[in-house]
């Protein structure tokens, strides 16, 4: 099933929680929401199952205009993120629910909803836990019953709400390789919600990264590292550091010295520098090149992290040194990015960059 | 010393105080007494006690009390479920009065409720005098009997199933929405069971405050040996007979059947922590 | 979409898989799955303030209604009417003696229970709560079987010293203490016990001892939960009437409470007076509840939000 948001809007009291979302999902895909908390990410999960309503725009389930249905007949698989299992109910009457609540017309035979039950059991690899109750379960099992109810229901798409938010570190890097084993088995398009960024990178076809209730991107782990298109989304996927410079007849600069980049399309006046601290190559002497002094250095497993003051207003930045390289207090320290990107600091309309060529 | 062994340790001071303290006064206020009634009770022979207990005019006032008590309490189930839900999930103006008024039965002295109901549900009340042109009487009936015990025991139900609806997890009725449920079957099928447990602590309680109900309903019942008479009036009358064994008998039929409703509650509060648990 | 009446979703199966219903009427999906319909919201406001309104608020109004039926005079005498003024006083008295102690027991209760670990911890608190499970006729019956003047302790009593208990004030202050007992002792267990022993345990360390810790730690943290019981303890106290009424003899003006009198007055068919002595309860009843709720509005997480039946 593919699926289609086409400008959505969404306010809440008047406060804006998602402007102008657009965004195509194909079938069979597997997408991640990323962002920061507030970022809007789970209030556009929501919409699409039909748990919330847009305050404009629409959202197609295929040709479909599912914005004219109710979340009932959507017919969507979703996982929340506290698995809101019923207790009152086996693990198998809760898989076997919303089979068992369909009109009379299209409901299965008892013995039909008890044998998928247990298919899907197995498919969740949790085979002979049917009788059981859901406060007998530990996280990890509670939410894979949470996806076999939701997939009991042949939803057009699964849709997870921070799906391993609740589990132990351990636990959730298992479930991660696991949820991506069932994708590729049953291939539902699938969107699932999350704020870690290792979990987007390593899970999805495609990361959808927003913030303040847009999106800064959308493309492969590749795309969003390598090539980020924001400075939100370069700051906010992977580490980066983030350096005030000046861009001057087709230059950067800081103070009176040039680094020695290309300003490309960028304008003149305020911009930032963005890199990766360990994608850096230090160079002597220096012309051309970003040179400070070491305020604070502490050792991180096989490197060493320094910050420099750099500049006559000593602006702090972070790089990362081998660790044997020597970085004493206040000695001084060039260097120069190996990739990075250059944005004009923010003003109406597009944000020029310029990168790596 | 046998009091560091008893309990587990605490360097948290006045254990022996404040426990003495509080098996004495629980002694003298409640245990002694209580178990003077039983005493009593024994003094019967048993021939006495049969008299008593099938005498037709106890069985009576048992059938009464106990018919109309059960009846008010699932009355109160009605009433209880349906106002707890109205004033967790809907936010109305006078919602905070309202909430504050369910408790007015545990405030109102029963004796003030009880006069009050009989003024309103006499025939020439307020709102007896529209059923008495009909035929129908209220008070001095088990009508009126009825009413009252409905009145005492509204506030049960609705403030046992009040906080689990209130935390009852919205995530939970929403995945029964989006696996297809109607909003009509998620709530008999998701959220109703799970009140099941705090209906019946309510219906429990409620029930067991009818039972022994006295200042509410003496009143408005009329007081007819055998029609309108309740368990404690029957204590009552005993008593002002000076038949102090015959009292303590049917004292002691009433209080082994709060005995038994109390161990019921604890039972189904056990049960529901079991098979709930928290998840 | 905007006809409230197309939004009832009982009138409207789920219709997935059925894309036929997708005509004008169909069920706009704009209000919240986990909500109802506009239209059946107000109807069941509708219907529990009507419920509420006829079982609560109507013998509530009826109180003043009736008690002021022939004037602001006949009123007011009532309340120079000798009788009254001593079961007023009477009320109060017993009211007195009964919340102060109740009050003691509730707090060692509390301190013992909440603070420590002994087996037959849980059956205390059963029998703590035992009190109100007993019919207040059955309450009072206990004490006039155990101190009655033919009993052996009231007979000793009543023999050596003169010493009335039944039919006398004393019994009605036992009676109102024992059908009052829970109200403080359990408001005060959840929370103590919620708030656990590490408050005390940090005064202790620094030195403090056992009173002090009581008075300067234990006691502002349950302040509120305690006025709590005590308003609870003491309507329940001054509006007592069945396990009174065994015991009190009603001799009028020495051994009758304000219930009591409410009764006396009532069954003399002086219904206005009945009904004036009554609006003074009711009055309590309305300040009681209005405090109460104050008190959990303002003060919720400090009362410990544990299920308030009682």
């Amino acid at each position: 099933m593919e699926l289609s948001i086409r400008n959505i809007r969404k306010e809440f009291d008047r406060f804006p929680a998602l402007h102008g979302v657009s965004l195509d999902i194909r079938s069979g895909e597997l997408i991640a929401l990323l962002g920061p908390s507030g970022s809007g990410k789970t209030t556009l999960l929501r919409l699409i199952a039909g748990l919330e309503f847009p305050t404009s725009g629409a959202i197609f389930f295929g040709e479909d205009d599912a914005s004219q249905k109710t979340v009932q007949e959507r017919n969507v698989g979703f996982v929340f993120q506290h698995y809101a299992l019923f207790r009152h109910m086996t693990v198998a009457e809760n898989i076997g629910f919303g089979l068992k609540v369909r009109p009379r017309r299209l409901r299965p035979s008892a013995a039909q909803i008890r044998r998928r039950a247990s298919e899907l059991l197995e498919l969740v690899r949790l085979p002979g836990l049917e009788n059981r109750y859901p406060s007998q379960l530990s996280g990890g099992q509670r939410q894979r019953v949470a996806l076999a109810r939701a997939l009991a229901i042949e939803p057009k798409v699964l849709l997870l709400d921070e799906p391993f938010g609740a589990l132990d570190a351990q636990v959730r890097r298992d479930l991660r390789r696991w949820l991506r084993e069932i994708h590729e088995t049953t291939g539902h398009t699938t969107v699932f919600v999350t704020h870690d960024q290792e979990e987007a990178l390593e899970l999805a076809d495609r990361v959808v990264v927003m913030s303040q209730g847009a999106i800064e991107q959308v493309g492969s782990a590749d795309d969003v590292y390598d090539r980020p298109l924001t400075p939100f989304v370069y700051g906010f996927i992977g580490e980066s550091s983030r350096l005030p410079v000046r861009v001057d007849t087709g230059g950067v600069w800081i103070d009176d010295r040039s680094l020695g980049l290309a300003a490309g399309d960028v304008p003149d006046g305020p911009a930032h520098l963005f890199f990766r601290p360990h994608d850096v190559e230090l160079v002597e002497g220096c012309g051309g090149c970003i040179a400070g002094v070491v305020v604070s250095s502490r050792r991180v497993e096989a490197t060493r992290r320094v910050e420099l003051a750099v500049g006559g207003d000593r602006r702090i930045v972070e790089i990362e040194l081998p660790a044997d390289h020597p970085a004493a207090l206040r000695s001084r320290i060039a260097f120069r990015p190996r990739s990075w990107k250059l944005f004009a600091d923010a003003r109406a309309g597009r944000e020029a960059c310029a990168e790596t060529v | 010393m046998a009091v560091t062994h008893f309990r587990a340790p605490s360097i948290i001071p006045g254990f022996g105080l404040t426990f003495g303290f509080t098996l004495f006064y629980l002694s003298i206020i409640v245990i002694v007494p209580v178990i003077g009634i039983y005493i009593h009770t024994f003094q019967l022979d048993w021939a006495a006690f049969e008299r008593i207990v099938t005498g037709a005019r106890f069985q009576a006032a048992l059938r009464l009390s106990f018919g109309t008590s059960a009846l008010a309490a699932l009355v109160n189930v009605v009433i209880g479920v349906l106002v707890a839900w109205v004033l967790t999930r809907y936010s109305f103006p006078g919602r905070r009065v309202l909430d504050a008024i369910v408790d007015l039965p545990f405030a109102l002295p029963t004796a003030v409720a009880g006069i009050s109901l009989t003024a309103i549900y006499a025939p020439t009340g307020l709102i007896g005098q529209l059923f008495a042109p009909l035929g129908i009487r209220i008070a001095y009936t088990p009508l009126g009997i009825l009413i009252a015990l409905i009145f005492i025991g509204l506030p049960f139900v609705v403030r046992t199933v009040q906080p689990v609806l209130q935390d009852f997890d919205r995530e939970v009725e929403e995945a029964s929405a989006t696996l297809g449920a109607s909003r009509l079957t998620t709530i008999v099928r998701v959220l109703l069971p799970n009140l099941v447990p705090a209906i019946l602590t309510g219906f429990a309680l409620a029930f067991s405050r009818a039972v022994g109900e006295y200042g509410s309903v003496i009143f408005i019942a009329g007081n007819l040996p055998r029609q309108t008479e309740i368990l404690p009036l029957l204590i009552v009358f005993r008593l002002e007979e000076y038949n102090y064994p015959a009292a303590a008998a049917i004292a002691a039929v009433m209080m082994t059947a709060s005995f038994v409703i109390l161990l019921l509650i604890n039972l189904i509060q056990a049960w529901s922590r079991r098979r709930f648990g928290r998840v | 979409m905007s006809d409230p009446a197309a939004r009832i979703p009982a009138k409207h199966p789920p219709a997935r898989r059925l894309p036929a219903t997708r005509s004008a009427a169909a069920p706009s999906p704009r209000i919240s799955p986990t909500t109802e319909t506009r239209a059946v919201q107000y109807a069941l406001i509708a219907v529990v303030v009507a419920i509420l309104s006829l079982f609560l608020l109507v013998p509530l109004a009826t109180v003043f209604t009736q008690a002021l039926r022939s004037g602001l005079g006949d009123y007011l005498a009532t309340f120079r009417n000798p009788e009254a003024l001593a079961a007023i006083r009477l009320t109060l008295l017993v009211a007195a003696i009964a919340v102060p102690c109740n009050l003691i027991f509730g707090i060692a209760a509390a301190w013992a229970i909440a603070k420590y670990r002994f087996p037959g911890r849980t059956l205390l608190v059963s029998l703590i709560d035992l009190p109100f499970s007993i019919s207040p006729v059955v309450a009072g019956l206990v004490y006039i079987l155990l101190l009655g003047s033919n009993s052996l302790i009231g007979g000793f009593l009543l023999e050596n010293f003169g010493i009335r208990i039944i039919f006398a004030v004393p019994g009605i202050v036992l009676a109102t203490i024992l059908v009052t007992f829970p109200f403080i002792a359990r408001e005060l267990i959840p929370l103590m016990e919620d708030q656990g022993t590490g408050d005390e345990e940090a005064a202790l360390s620094l030195g403090a001892n056992g009173w002090q810790t009581f008075l300067f730690v234990t006691l502002p943290n349950v302040k509120w939960a305690l006025l709590y019981g005590v308003l609870l303890c003491n309507a329940r106290a001054m509006g007592e009437f069945g396990a009174v009424a065994v015991l009190s003899g009603k001799l009028r003006g020495q051994t009758v409470t304000m219930p009591l009198q409410v009764e006396l007055f009532y069954n003399e068919y002086a219904s206005v007076a009945a009904f004036s002595l009554a609006s003074l309860l009711a009055g309590l009843a309305l300040v009681t509840l209005i405090v109460k709720s104050w008190l959990e509005w303002r003060y919720a997480d400090q009362i410990a939000a544990t299920g308030r039946g009682h």
